[in-house]
């Protein structure tokens, strides 16, 4: 029986060694290609679909992918040089003391429900850290196991904290030089954000989706920016806000250490119920649910943009979780340190049943005392984590979905809308949750290898599992927003509670003895003295000097130093480059505005320069950028004349500009505008024609206004290169400002000023011989320029009828 | 002519996948360019052109192919390159269509083109009304109206630099020509 347990172990660590090295070809393949990838190879259920609920949620599965990738490693370490060396070079099942399910309990180790709760052959199996012997070498390779064994749980931590450094540190990286204030934000997302690559339709309705959601997110941070704010109020509500919650925290923090202190006076009694027994673990776990929806709903008082409400949110959760386990742990180690005077003491143990489930054992068998229990008792933590989790997800989502779904068929008020309806993706309670049991593990792990096992197969299963119940019962946020930096958020986290269980394994390495009969490193007076050892015994004796001279503290002293001061130089070289940047984008942004200053004024400001610059020949190839003839200006220039010219019926040139056709454009990529004919040269700062006194107003920097005198021999009519004003001329020009002016040159013709003066003198009841002479008419052919006004014709008709 | 492109491209603007479509010659009809031609209207299409056919593929059959189904601006991209703006492309209009769309066509091309292709009612201007419709066929409608009116607005907003509320081709030039995916 006991032989059939081991197999399957072995089996499967063999089984998980296989599939770590399979998997980690993949990830490091993936993350890769991760960008370019739209699929991911492990999962049916890609990120790139859930990109439509927000690239917050798909952050968080991102980080949950990324913490499996690193406890794969994790799991590759503590196997393959702890664990499998044990079982297959250590001594096997049964035959020490300490290997074996003592007699007592045997007849129950085989039960489920013993095994359950990793006791009987769990208990003393290689998950525990009390199955190793204490050898010092084992087997024919002479594997110095103890030595790994520590080596393994030092390494844990350095590469847990080297990788999560280097990934926060790639992380700022590529978010640093992003354009998140960018000057066209929105035009390149609507005209850059199609992919023209795009043949499949599912991959099309995805890019629509991110589209769309893209488009949100940027919408949410405009709103954001134009949003007006009552300073003072929300400054009170904020305060307030934050007032509240500190009540809350002192709150739960009494609430454990009550119950705490409670169960330690449980410890000493017999008669217990199962709620007396688990009563710290209910405590918390009640906590834990109840407590992160009050913070929300205070949290609405405050009125942050959603990207800062969630660290807001995570950091009063994270300080509440924090709260609870390192009372958790006090109280943990409270019992070490009581539990360890009664072992120096050797006494006769009285039954300790405590919240703990510390083992009994009496002192006078020659049966072993259990392992230390904190290794239990973390095991036990993540498992119940993770079976409140799923369960959570099951019931909160999933029942939920379906009963909102179905219900709603034959319920009074619309569910889908109203209460309860679906449930949205709670981002914040999953990455904590997440980071905490990470934290857990860490602690754990020293003490329970097989705990990092554990934790692998959680990740992968939550992985599908969890993404699953987001697609099939979750809807997308109301207001999404986009998780920009949020990667590196939850990295510090990490971070944070990395240190935080960094800490109680040192000091036990360090401090604390470790039990003298169980445990690789059993019958020595600290677990760091193994070192110690294996420098004496198996390094030549220089690097034994050259340790004792590093490890002087005033070698050591000087080394902190010189790391302080390399950081804050690293960190002065970084600010200075901060600034540097910020300059440059100062600068960038002062040239567009100027260009931009440029044009407005060159359009708007001096219309009547603007019609000097177009009188200028087209340059070959470059040309305006404006489509001049597109604008109606009123051309200041030129005051309608009414004097008369000579002449027949003058030719209209056709003014305008048009688009190439795209012939053109292909065989030369120019700027696609036609050369159009134009009224010759412009017009010089000098006097107007027919008016000595009037100027063209010079531009400003173009030159000083210039008065040129004129004697009255020249002619009345001058073009600005001072010749006579000829006929063609004339009416090109007249065609040119009646363009402009927005009327159809068509209809006009240099005639049309000699059919004005006439029609007008004859309205005004002038003589008719007289109109004559001021035309020049010779014959009666002025008649025809007197265009009659069919109003009064009517009036007049009116009148000799009414007479 | 330019040549087609054969390989993969990046998230480019104006990209199209021609690998079907390759073709390495100089040739004004190229023989692989010109099957995909015929086999959009077998009926239609001589395959002889030595009497310098006018024939012209209806426009209905032009979005139907694989490289364009998917687009949500395949319409205008038709309309833009025919010659009479109703999408019926000759044979020439639709190698051109695809020499703009491919790799090695040169970025001022394609910006022109694209100020083509987003300028719904052709009057040489991006309008507001122009950008409303970009945007819906992009997001397929999802945007509430308020939404929508607000990007355009900032868009014009961005965008415009001679203030008159729309988007002359200087101004998309200018814009287009700082973009992250067309410096790449």
């Amino acid at each position: 029986m006991e032989n059939t347990l081991h197999h399957v172990v072995l089996l499967l660590s063999v089984f998980f060694w296989f599939i770590w090295c399979v998997q980690h070809q993949i990830i490091a393949k993936e993350t890769e290609h991760a960008k370019r990838v739209s699929h991911l190879s492990e999962k049916h259920c890609s990120i790139e679909e859930m990109r439509h609920f927000g690239s917050s949620v798909a952050s968080y599965f991102i980080f949950l992918r990324w913490m499996y990738g690193m406890n794969l490693v994790l799991f590759g370490f503590t196997f393959g040089l702890v664990v499998i060396p044990e079982l297959l070079m250590g001594l096997p099942y049964g035959s020490i003391p300490r290997k074996t399910v003592p007699r007592a309990e045997q007849a129950k180790a085989m039960d489920f429900s013993t095994l359950w709760d990793f006791d009987g052959y769990c208990k003393y199996s290689v998950l525990f850290y009390g199955y190793y012997n204490n050898q010092r070498t084992i087997g024919l390779l002479k594997f110095r196991l103890p030595l790994a064994y520590l080596m393994v749980g030092i390494g844990t931590f350095g590469y847990s904290l080297m990788v999560v450094i280097r990934t926060m540190a790639s992380n700022a990286n590529e978010s640093g030089g992003d354009g998140e204030d960018s000057d066209f934000n929105f035009s390149w997302k609507m005209f850059t954000s199609w992919d023209y690559l795009i043949g499949n339709s599912e991959t099309a309705d995805n890019k629509f989706a991110s589209i769309t959601t893209s488009f949100k997110e940027s919408i949410v941070d405009e709103e954001e920016n134009q949003k007006d704010e009552n300073i003072h109020l929300r400054r009170f509500l904020r305060v307030l806000a934050n007032v509240l919650i500190l009540c809350c925290l002192g709150g739960s923090g009494y609430l454990i250490y009550f119950v705490v202190k409670r169960s330690q006076d449980f410890a000493t009694r017999d008669d217990l119920g199962w709620y007396e027994k688990n009563e710290v673990e209910i405590v918390m776990s009640l906590l834990g649910l109840v407590c992160p929806p009050l913070f929300e709903s205070i949290a609405e008082l405050e009125e942050y943009h959603p990207r800062i409400a969630l660290k807001w949110q995570l950091g009063r959760i994270f300080a509440l979780f924090l709260g609870n386990l390192y009372t958790f742990l006090f109280a943990l180690f409270d019992e070490v340190n009581q539990k360890l005077a009664v072992e120096e003491s050797i006494k006769n143990a009285t039954t300790w049943a405590t919240h703990m489930h510390y083992a009994n054992f009496t002192g006078n068998t020659s049966a072993t005392p259990p392992p230390i229990d904190p290794a239990d008792e973390f095991v036990k933590l993540t498992v119940s984590d993770i079976q409140v989790t799923y369960i959570t997800i099951l019931v909160g989502d999933f029942l939920r979905a379906v009963i909102v779904r179905f219900l709603n068929y034959c319920w009074c008020w619309d569910l889908e809308s109203g209460f309860p309806s679906y449930a949205e993706f709670d981002i914040s309670g999953n990455v904590l949750g997440l980071v905490f049991n990470q934290g857990v593990i860490w602690m754990g792990a020293f003490y329970a290898p097989g705990l990092v096992g554990i934790n692998v197969l959680r990740l992968l299963t939550s992985m599908y599992y969890q993404s699953w119940a987001v697609m099939s019962s979750n809807v997308p946020h109301e207001r999404i927003f986009k998780a920009s930096r949020s990667s590196n958020f939850y990295m510090g986290l990490l971070l944070l509670i990395l240190f935080l269980s960094l800490l109680p394994v040192v000091y036990t390495i360090m401090t604390l003895p470790p039990s003298f009969d169980c445990g690789p490193f059993s019958g020595k007076s600290k677990m760091f003295d193994i070192i110690l050892e294996t420098i004496e015994l198996d390094f030549p004796a220089f690097v034994g000097n050259i340790f004792s001279y590093v490890a002087n503290p005033g070698l050591i002293i000087p080394a902190v130093l010189l790391m302080v001061l390399a950081i804050y130089y690293l960190n002065a070289v970084s600010k200075a480059y901060e600034n540097s940047n910020l300059e440059l984008k100062k600068k960038m942004q002062m040239q567009r505005d100027e260009e931009k200053n440029r044009r407005n004024n060159q359009d708007s400001t001096n219309s009547i320069m603007k019609d000097l610059e177009d009188l200028l020949p087209i340059k070959s190839g470059g040309g305006k950028s404006t489509a001049p003839a597109n604008k109606a200006n009123t051309n200041k220039n030129d005051p309608p004349q009414t004097a008369k010219g000579a002449g027949k019926q003058g030719e209209v040139s056709r003014n305008g500009s048009r688009v190439n056709p795209e012939k053109e454009m292909l065989l030369a990529a120019q700027n696609p505008r036609i050369a159009v004919t134009r009224p010759p040269g412009p017009r010089p700062p000098g006097p107007l024609p027919g008016n000595p006194q009037l100027t063209v107003p010079g531009q400003r920097g173009r030159g000083q206004p210039q008065r040129v005198t004129s004697s009255n021999q020249d002619p009345l009519f001058l073009t600005p290169e001072g010749k006579v004003a000829s006929r063609n001329w004339f009416c090109d020009h007249l065609c040119l400002r009646l363009f402009r002016a927005g009327l159809p040159p068509d209809n006009y013709s240099g005639h049309s000023f000699r059919i004005g003066a006439a029609t007008s003198d004859a309205f005004r009841n002038i003589a008719p011989h007289i109109i004559k002479a001021m035309g020049r008419w010779n014959s009666g052919a002025y008649e025809l320029y007197i265009r009659k006004n069919i109003f009064d014709l009517l009036s007049m008709q009116k009148k000799t009828l009414c007479d | 002519m330019t040549a087609l492109d054969t390989g993969s491209a990046t998230n480019h603007l104006l990209n199209c996948q021609s690998q079907s479509v390759g073709a390495t010659g100089s040739s004004l009809l190229d023989p692989r360019l010109h099957t995909r031609y015929h086999e959009l209207a077998p009926n239609l299409v001589p395959m002889d052109y030595t009497n310098d056919p006018d024939c012209k593929v209806p426009i209905q059959l032009i979005i139907n192919m694989p490289e364009l189904m998917e687009n949500p601006f395949k319409e205008r991209i038709v309309e833009s390159f025919s010659e009479a703006g109703d999408g019926n492309l000759s044979f020439n209009d639709f190698v051109d269509m695809f020499s703009v769309l491919s790799e090695m066509a040169p970025r001022e091309l394609k910006a022109i083109y694209a100020f083509k292709i987003y300028d719904f009612n052709t009057d040489n201007f991006i309008c507001k009304s122009d950008l409303e419709q970009t945007l819906n066929k992009l997001t397929r409608e999802e945007l509430t109206p308020e939404e929508v009116n607000l990007v355009c607005e900032k868009v014009i907003e961005e965008a415009d630099l001679d203030g008159d509320g729309k988007l002359a081709f200087a101004d998309f030039e200018n814009m287009i020509s700082r973009a992250p995916d067309f410096l790449r």
